[in-house]
């Protein structure tokens, strides 16, 4: 995985409540592209007009935001369907980093496992960052120190888990670190086959 | 202490403790379908990682299928590959793979019930995240991305921090014509889509206890609407009853094992929540969507809502947006808007006891001109079942297409989708911007509103009919 300490860079404001992973990507991309391939179709409903040409008024649209690394966005983005071809498409798209109010619980955690930084902020200091960002002017979000630096110089701190704020620094697989415990689970499943054998061989018993 | 059914179906499942909040969490049961399950079962191949325990992993097609009758595998070319890849790759891996046309396949969360794969007090996942369904039996059941689903076919685990303990009393008795779909249609209405994120949903209340597993199964489906991966019911008679005699279950002593364990899981009465709502269930009428999140749910004989009236200023943008996109005049009333495309299925409404009601009130009527109304059953199971009782014969004489098992038009991944600029009534669960497909108004009812819809082809009040 793709390690994150920190990222330099225009942000882009899409203001609005609960945007979905279906409107990230649709799932009928999904079947049939690669994820690296997936970025012109992020957004796809908001992004493009009926024939096919680019609508100027979406942000990611903009010169001065078409390949920002943030993206700022507002309550509950990425609720929805737990595709992770959202974070991909994102990704590909070229995004490190998204700002928002608040996520989808599976979005949030389906970031963390792709190098990607999802920062919860409360409205006021997203609106206030959204402004000042609004043409384009750098915003860092710096992961080691826990804090986002607005185009003007203030520094927003924020919290994140810290198990996940090291995964990411380090760029950890979880599955090659849960395989160091593959003993261990060993060892549950024998004493649960005792406590609950109904679970086991299921059709069988 | 007193515990929660949240607490006690958690401690159940850890295997170690990670630190700081986190636990390593045992996955009893893992449903696979074509599009994750496909996905995930050739990232672990290419890993060079084998499936631990492949007994306890179940897959089905689902989502990139055909629906019309006399379908294949290969109907839907684009979905061939997955449909194919998830036969070779489950039964390389010794995983149980229902076939399309075999009794238990299905969309996995109404195939996953049905035949005993999910228990209470199991934790089952799936790359899909409307597993929350399986709560309605009690399980500890939630949706996860790719990542996590290749992490617990390789491990049997997964690296989880427990939610937060939310309660949801639906009290009271339901008037005429109300469903399970109107009482969570009504919840997210007032509380917001994203009123459950970090929550795992508990419903309690003498309407739910007095509510059949299936209807409990549409309320747990929902959850992830507000926002909560997980959402259940303690399981009580009625679910022991369900669950008895279906073909992965236990049975005999191993049954009755379950069921005394299986008793000890509902919360102690003095549990505390972190948060606790009550919807009075005599006040809910039958619900619709009006908009592009299930948020946006009004009662049938409410007007289409005023973005000047919107709570604060983002509201005030997404509720414009919205109208805009469903074409919609607020103040108007919403009953009385033309519709031309009704959707029957999805995990949230495709059940037998759906398809009854729906049946109950189709019967006598005739899809009205101009409207396309399909049915399209949750199972293989249910198709054959509601065939027996002659359903189907039913839905067809009253105009409906009688159609194949899956997904089909509520995620519209197989190529089955409303057309642009249509405005369609779906018994599913999203009614997000395009999700049945480019442009496709989608409004969010119960089975017995959709076909109240169809067969006069307007957004009707099925108490009227």
């Amino acid at each position: 995985m793709q390690p994150f300490t920190k990222v330099t860079g225009p942000a882009a404001p899409l203001l609005r409540a609960n945007i979905d992973t279906d409107v990230i990507i649709r799932i009928e991309r999904l079947t049939g592209l690669p994820r690296d391939q997936l970025g012109r179709y992020a957004f796809e409903a908001l992004r493009y007009r009926k024939d096919g040409s680019e609508a100027p008024d979406f942000v990611l649209n903009q010169s001065k935001f078409r390949y920002a690394p943030i993206l700022i966005a507002a309550e509950n983005f990425g609720c929805g369907s737990s595709r992770e071809g959202a974070v991909w498409a994102l990704m590909s798209a070229g995004l490190r980093c998204v700002i928002a109010e608040s996520f989808g619980d599976i979005f949030y955690n389906n970031c963390f496992q792709n190098g990607m930084l999802p920062v919860a902020l409360p409205a006021s200091d997203l609106k206030r960052l959204a402004l000042e960002a609004a043409d384009g002017a750098p915003v860092t979000v710096d992961l080691l120190e826990r804090v986002v630096v607005t185009p003007a110089g203030e520094r927003i701190g924020f919290d994140i888990d810290p198990q996940r704020r090291n995964s990411l620094i380090e760029g950890l697989d979880d599955i090659s670190r849960t395989l160091k415990s593959f003993e261990q689970i060993g060892l549950w499943q024998t004493r649960d086959h005792l406590e609950r054998p109904w679970i086991w061989n299921p059709g069988l018993a | 202490m007193a515990r929660t059914l949240l607490d006690k179906l958690w401690d159940l499942h850890v295997v170690a403790d990670l630190g700081e909040g986190w636990s390593l969490l045992h996955i009893d049961r893992h449903l696979l379908h074509d599009l994750s399950g496909t996905a995930g079962l050739f990232a672990l191949a290419q890993k060079g990682l084998p499936v631990r325990n492949p007994e306890l992993a179940f897959a089905t097609p689902d989502h990139a299928v055909s629906s019309a009758p006399g379908r294949t595998g290969t109907t839907f070319e684009p979905g061939a590959k997955l449909w194919a890849g998830l036969k070779q790759l489950s039964h390389a891996a010794g995983i149980r793979y229902f076939e399309l046309g075999d009794l238990g396949q299905g969309i996995v969360h109404v195939m996953a019930p049905e035949l005993g794969i999910a228990l209470p007090g199991v934790s089952l996942i799936c790359g899909d995240s409307h597993t929350c369904t399986n709560g309605g039996l009690g399980a500890l059941a939630f949706g996860v991305g790719s990542s996590e689903l290749t992490h617990a076919l390789a491990t049997q685990t997964l690296r989880q921090r427990k939610p937060k303990a939310m309660r949801v009393r639906f009290e009271g008795k339901p008037g005429h014509g109300i469903t399970p779909k109107d009482l969570i249609l009504n919840l997210i209405g007032k509380i917001g889509a994203s009123a459950g994120t970090g929550y795992a949903i508990e419903y309690a209340g003498d309407a739910v206890r007095a509510m059949p597993i299936e209807g409990r199964m549409t309320v747990c489906n929902l959850s992830i609407e507000l926002g909560a991966k997980i959402g259940f019911v303690a399981p009580d008679e009625m679910t022991f009853g369900y669950v008895e005699g279906r073909q992965f279950a236990p049975k005999g002593r191993l049954f009755d094992q379950a069921v005394s364990h299986w008793r000890s899981l509902p919360g102690d009465a003095d549990a505390a929540f972190d948060r606790d709502e009550v919807v009075d269930v005599a006040r809910v009428a039958p619900t619709v969507t009006w908009g592009t999140s299930p948020e946006h749910a009004i009662a049938i004989d409410q007007p289409i809502p005023d973005p000047a009236d919107a709570p604060d200023p983002t509201r005030r943008k997404a509720w414009q947006e919205a109208l805009e996109y469903m074409d919609l005049t607020p103040g108007r009333p919403i009953e009385g808007t033309k519709v031309d495309w009704v959707f029957i299925g999805s995990c949230a409404n495709s059940r037998l006891s759906d398809l009854r009601e729906a049946a109950q009130i189709a019967r006598g009527h005739h899809v009205a001109p101009g409207v396309t109304a399909w049915v399209v059953p949750g199972s293989e199971r249910v198709k054959r079942e509601a065939e027996a009782e002659g359903l189907d014969a039913v839905f067809k004489s009253a105009g409906f297409q009688w159609r194949e098992p899956g997904c089909s038009m509520c995620v519209a991944a197989n190529g089955e989708r409303v057309p642009p600029g249509a405005r369609s009534v779906s018994t599913s669960n999203r009614n997000f911007v395009g999700r049945q497909g480019p442009e496709a108004r989608t409004h969010l009812a119960s089975p017995t509103m959709a076909v109240a819809a169809a067969v006069t082809g307007e957004i009707t009040d099925v108490r009227r009919l």
